[in-house]
């Protein structure tokens, strides 16, 4: 469905992503799994155009995604939920999912989709007119996965979606994700806390300062040494 | 599980603690200006209280007025805090482009050859409204092409390089303004073309290119309701107010409800983020220096007929008072900068009648430091910048 060939990403000078090569097939999760600054979030940002790859491909069903503005991979089936859930503050929740479906003009549709969200995430709908600012971190994530899904992708990126959260929130973040996927969407999460990644992914890749260290099955790469190591945090 | 599904509380707490409203460094501020103004202001403040307790009709008059004022105001002030709501760009083109269109509207004034001795009301009526619509749109598509040529070539450029920029078309649009005042050049035009309605245009700007014009007395100048003495409100001021506050209430509505608005607020807010849901920010931006442009060209020509007046260097002065309100009001929040326009009118109008025309800018200036002290965000502004 997805694929990036060799592709080389950077911010100015620095040399982000140096040949990244993956690939996710439909139906599939994926997560992309790494320390601090290994070019976790730079692959998400890539695919979806806000830093497009200097040299290498992103083929997204066969078709090419370099020179396709960031605002027009929406339509092409791609959505993302970024780093820092960068909800739109002084934007009610409803207005957050009405930007989330930006580029759809289908209004009956939109709303089925939006009653869809609030199934998934039950306290949105009861804060519906409240600011996104207002909303708790917990309740953000939910509002930035959801106005992602307000598109219908057909791939989902989830930058981070346990970040800053608590525990029992983590596991009801995860249990979403899997739901969502379960309904057909195929998704690509990056993640820090690896186990919980690794937990319900299907395929995993290991990046380190980017380059990719190693790519396998979720479950074969919670067993690797050097993994448990390096992100597990076991001896 | 239970912190996720505990029945929700009306409001999520603030994520940072308020802060005291009384912190040291207010205090000291409060005692510093109560020293100061007790000292050497008294008596002056006497006087003032006096004469307004003396003549109620008087002030009420000055009230109704700088409110009138305070409308316009609002209206190019609005165009300061868009863009700035947008890209954190201080428009210094903006006060200018507003002077702009005051010079347009007397163009098509002299080429529809309105006359208030000879024109019919109808006439003179919907004319206004056709050339209030040229106005904005020449204005608009003005205001768009500076931000397509001037600011967005530098939008990934260090802040300091726009807003020069943004200076330097503040100085071209005067110098187009002594240009287009240049009665010579449209006698040339006339002449070539053979054009009556040219001439005309010749006649309206003079010979002297940089001398104030006259605008013709289009608008009605009947009482709306007088009281002996002192107070009265014509049907010009009326209809300055409410076109006035019928374009504050148009943008508000197509801001807050319609979903361009609603995409220009999430672009003012994060623009990666409003570019991952779709939204083509370029244009969100252009879009937004359009209807800035048609705001100050309608001020331009509301401004333009109410003083009967417009000069090249009308811009500067108007856009000081603006950005003023603006910033009073707190720049990137739209109701914010109403109020402050609303505001700053005010207190030019009492300042004009009670403390002398000449002081009147220090006194809104003294008031914009006094409250920025205790409000840094604007009377209406949030931190980190509520934005459009």
């Amino acid at each position: 469905m997805l694929q990036l060939q060799n592709v080389h990403t950077y911010y100015g000078n620095i040399h982000a992503l140096k040949g990244i090569s993956l690939e996710i097939n439909q139906g599939e999760i994926v997560t992309l799994i790494g320390s601090n600054g290994a070019g976790k979030s730079t692959t998400l940002r890539t695919i979806s155009g806000i830093t497009p790859p200097r040299t290498g491909q992103v083929l997204f069903e066969g078709k090419t995604l370099n020179s396709v503005p960031a605002h027009k991979i929406v339509s092409q089936g791609i959505s993302q939920s970024p780093e820092g859930r960068r909800i739109f503050a002084n934007l009610t929740v409803r207005e957050n999912l009405e930007m989330g479906a930006f580029t759809r003009n289908d209004k009956a549709e939109i709303a089925s989709d939006m009653d869809r969200v609030f199934e998934l995430f039950p306290r949105l709908k009861e804060r519906v007119a409240q600011r996104g600012g207002t909303l708790s971190g917990g309740e953000q994530q939910m509002l930035a996965i959801g106005r992602a899904l307000m598109s219908r992708p057909r791939l989902l990126l989830l930058d981070e979606p346990s970040m800053g959260l608590a525990p029992v929130l983590v596991d009801l973040i995860f249990e979403i994700i899997q739901n969502i996927n379960n309904q057909g969407t195929t998704i690509l999460v990056v993640e820090q806390n690896a186990l919980m990644a690794l937990g319900i992914a299907h395929r995993a890749y290991v990046l380190q300062t980017g380059v990719i260290v190693k790519a396998g099955d979720a479950a074969t790469l919670r067993e690797d040494e050097d993994v448990q190591k390096a992100y597990l945090g076991m001896e | 599980m239970a912190a996720s599904q505990t029945p929700s509380s009306p409001q999520a707490a603030p994520l940072v603690p308020r802060e005291p409203f009384l912190t040291k460094r207010r205090a000291f501020s409060i005692v510093g200006l109560i020293i100061f103004l007790g000292f050497f202001a008294i008596p002056i403040y006497q006087t003032i209280l006096l004469e307004m307790w003396d003549s109620p009709r008087q002030l009420t008059q000055q009230i109704v007025i700088g409110l009138t004022k305070g409308t316009y105001i609002a209206v190019i002030a609005l165009g300061y805090t868009l863009v700035y709501g947008i890209l954190e760009l201080i428009n210094f083109a903006h006060g200018d482009l507003f002077m702009i269109g005051a010079f347009l509207s007397l163009i098509f004034i002299s080429l529809f050859g309105l006359d208030p001795k000879t024109s019919s009301g109808i006439t003179i009526f919907f004319s206004l409204l056709g050339i209030l619509g040229l106005v904005m749109l020449c204005t608009a598509f003005l205001n768009a092409g500076i931000e397509r040529f001037a600011y967005r070539p530098l939008r990934n450029a260090p802040r300091l390089a726009p807003l020069i920029s943004a200076i330097g078309m503040s100085f071209v649009l005067q110098n187009v303004g002594i240009f287009l005042g240049d009665g010579l050049i449209w006698d040339k035009i006339a002449d070539g073309l053979g054009s009556d309605a040219i001439g005309r245009v010749a006649d309206a700007m003079g010979t002297q290119s940089v001398a104030p014009k006259n605008i013709p007395d289009l608008l009605p100048n009947g009482q709306v309701f007088f009281i002996p003495d002192s107070l009265k409100y014509t049907y010009k001021d009326l209809l300055v107010a409410v076109v006035s506050l019928g374009l504050l209430a148009g943008l508000y509505s197509f801001v807050r409800f319609t979903k361009l608005g609603k995409a220009i607020r999430a672009t003012a807010q994060d623009r990666d983020a409003a570019r991952l849901m779709g939204i083509n920010a370029d244009r969100t931006i252009s879009v937004t220096f359009l209807i800035g442009g048609a705001l100050g060209g309608a001020a331009g020509m509301i401004v333009g007929l109410y003083n009967g007046t417009a000069l090249f260097s009308m811009g500067f002065t108007a856009g000081l008072l603006s950005f003023t309100a603006a910033v009073l009001g707190g720049i990137g929040n739209i109701l914010g900068s109403a109020l402050g326009g609303l505001l700053i009118g005010l207190i030019l109008a009492l300042s004009d009648q009670y403390i002398g025309t000449r002081w009147s800018n220090a006194v809104i200036f003294a008031i914009l430091v006094l409250i920025l002290l205790f409000r840094p965000t604007g009377l209406l502004g949030q931190e980190g910048g509520q934005k459009a």
